[in-house]
């Protein structure tokens, strides 16, 4: 099997318009978690998200991009920018070929579904725009960006929910290690903060109204982010032959669906997608020094979350660092562990670790070292990045310092 | 604004061109306008005017409704704000 190394990276999120002012916050701990700004937010009981603000979509893109192109679009070819950028790569012939785009999200075009539904229900127009379709498909960014650089391989979206960007990158992963391309795309997205989109959050209670505080005993559920993340993923002598800048390498992923319950977690589920990722990875536990946690900051994911981390760690779980930067950035939902990735990375290159903020309270059942409140300077080789998602579907991936 | 006006406002608009740059003759196609723009005009049209414009993308040429020439669409808006008052 070739070994994949990611050669680029993009973002946008709460935390900052690109990657170095995202690890920069993250390395301050700093809250992008505030006031919902949209229409109609008065009508909301949950009023804070981790939204991205300071972004002019009319100054990123002219109008005919923007009448085809969703927020969760318009996030996703921002960092895809940023990543393909970073690579030095350009595609056209045989590489443009095989190289293709596997991102995740889980609810695609929502504001747009949101806008349109509510012109013809509550203001009573027949007749919507034209592209209202091909803006609101989930596969939209992912067919953006195979077109913006002429990536002609395999390409599709992944939606498994909160789990969405691990398995879109999973996949991207596993194309490279196998030899069907040398490059691919890989990340997610989600922007979900429009009026209809939290009013459906809301239904679930689950949601906090004042913080995201994972692993805190008086955490009290979790706060939504929007924005994305993506990564170029590159064959290693190929990313080598051309003295590419390596950030990190991918090493592993496992995959399970607890096959259990709709939305409560599974200990067994998620500790199976982390110990076969050990396995994928060929990795002890002992070589894990950080693992950058699903941690979403509701009583039942966090405390599951820990149980499994206990179960396949043994002993290491009590040595390893295990942080949510939820906390910041807020869940993003599909594009999350897409985004949060950049925090594995800046563990791995950087000896940073992003601390879990907004933590006030020892809760017995999450009693691990989740870097409470401050980035802590660290070495880590491997860290692992998990993602558990409604429905019981799991992916968690391993990294490597290069 | 006559109806005229307004429909070549609308083309040169979607073709981002002045609207001293649409002439009756010109066609979508040396406009530059493809099939997308199309839909995206007729839309337009149809805000504008409030009208509803008998179109299929599937077919422009089975439709009820002449898109040869900026002159033929002008007609056919026409008709159909005649129609409607």
């Amino acid at each position: 099997m070739r070994r994949v190394v990611i050669t680029g990276a993009g973002t946008i999120n709460a935390l900052g318009s690109d990657v170095p002012k995202t690890l920069e916050a993250m390395r301050e701990g700093r809250c992008g978690i505030g006031p919902l700004e949209f229409r109609d937010v008065e009508r909301l009981s949950i009023s804070i998200g981790g939204q991205v603000k300071d972004f002019d979509p009319v100054t990123a893109f002219n109008r005919q991009q923007l009448s085809l192109y969703d927020r969760f679009t318009q996030f996703t070819l921002i960092a895809a920018k940023e990543a393909i950028g970073q690579s030095g790569l350009s595609f056209s012939g045989e590489l443009a070929a095989r190289a293709g785009v596997v991102l995740g999200t889980a609810g695609g075009g929502v504001s747009t579904w949101d806008d349109n539904y509510r012109a013809v229900y509550e203001e009573g127009k027949n007749r919507v725009h034209p592209f209202v379709v091909p803006k609101l498909m989930n596969n939209a960014a992912t067919s953006h960006v195979s077109m913006e650089y002429n990536l002609k391989g395999p390409s599709f979206t992944v939606s498994t929910a909160c789990a969405s960007s691990n398995h879109a990158m999973a996949q991207a992963f596993q194309m490279v290690r196998s030899g069907m391309s040398d490059v691919m795309i890989g990340g997610g997205s989600e922007s979900m903060l429009c009026f209809g989109g939290v009013k459906a959050w809301e239904g679930l209670r689950v949601m906090s109204r004042d913080a995201c505080r994972p692993f805190s005993a008086n955490r009290n559920g979790m706060v939504q982010g929007e924005g994305a993340a993506v990564f170029v993923f590159e064959e290693y002598e190929h990313a080598r032959e051309r003295g590419a800048e390596i950030l990190a390498e991918l090493i592993g992923f496992a995959m399970s669906s607890d096959a259990s319950d709709i939305v409560m977690p599974s200990k067994q589920g998620a500790g199976r997608a982390i110990a076969g990722a050990l396995r994928d990875a060929k990795l002890n536990p002992e070589d894990v020094g950080y693992i950058n946690a699903h941690g979403t900051g509701t009583a039942a994911n966090d405390k599951t979350e820990c149980a499994a981390v206990a179960d396949v760690f043994g002993p290491h779980a009590d040595k390893l660092m295990m942080s949510s930067t939820k906390s910041m950035h807020g869940h993003l939902i599909g594009g999350t562990g897409a985004v949060e990735l950049l925090a594995c990375i800046m563990a791995l290159r950087d000896g940073v670790i992003a601390p879990t903020i907004g933590y006030e309270e020892l809760d017995p059942e999450c009693a691990l070292d989740v870097v409470p409140n401050e980035a802590r300077d660290a070495k880590v080789d491997v860290a692992l990045s998990n993602a558990f998602a409604f429905g019981g579907l799991n992916a968690v991936l391993a990294l490597r310092k290069v | 604004m006559s109806v005229k006006d307004k429909v070549i406002e609308i083309i040169a608009e979607q073709a981002v061109l002045e609207p001293s740059d649409v002439t009756l003759e010109s066609t979508l196609d040396s406009l530059g306008i493809d099939s997308l723009g199309l839909v995206e005009s007729i839309f337009a049209i149809e805000e504008a005017f409030d009208i509803q414009v008998p179109f299929n993308a599937n077919d422009p040429s089975e439709s009820d409704f002449d898109i040869s020439s900026v002159a033929t669409i002008i007609k056919g808006i026409e008709t159909l704000v005649a129609e409607q008052a």
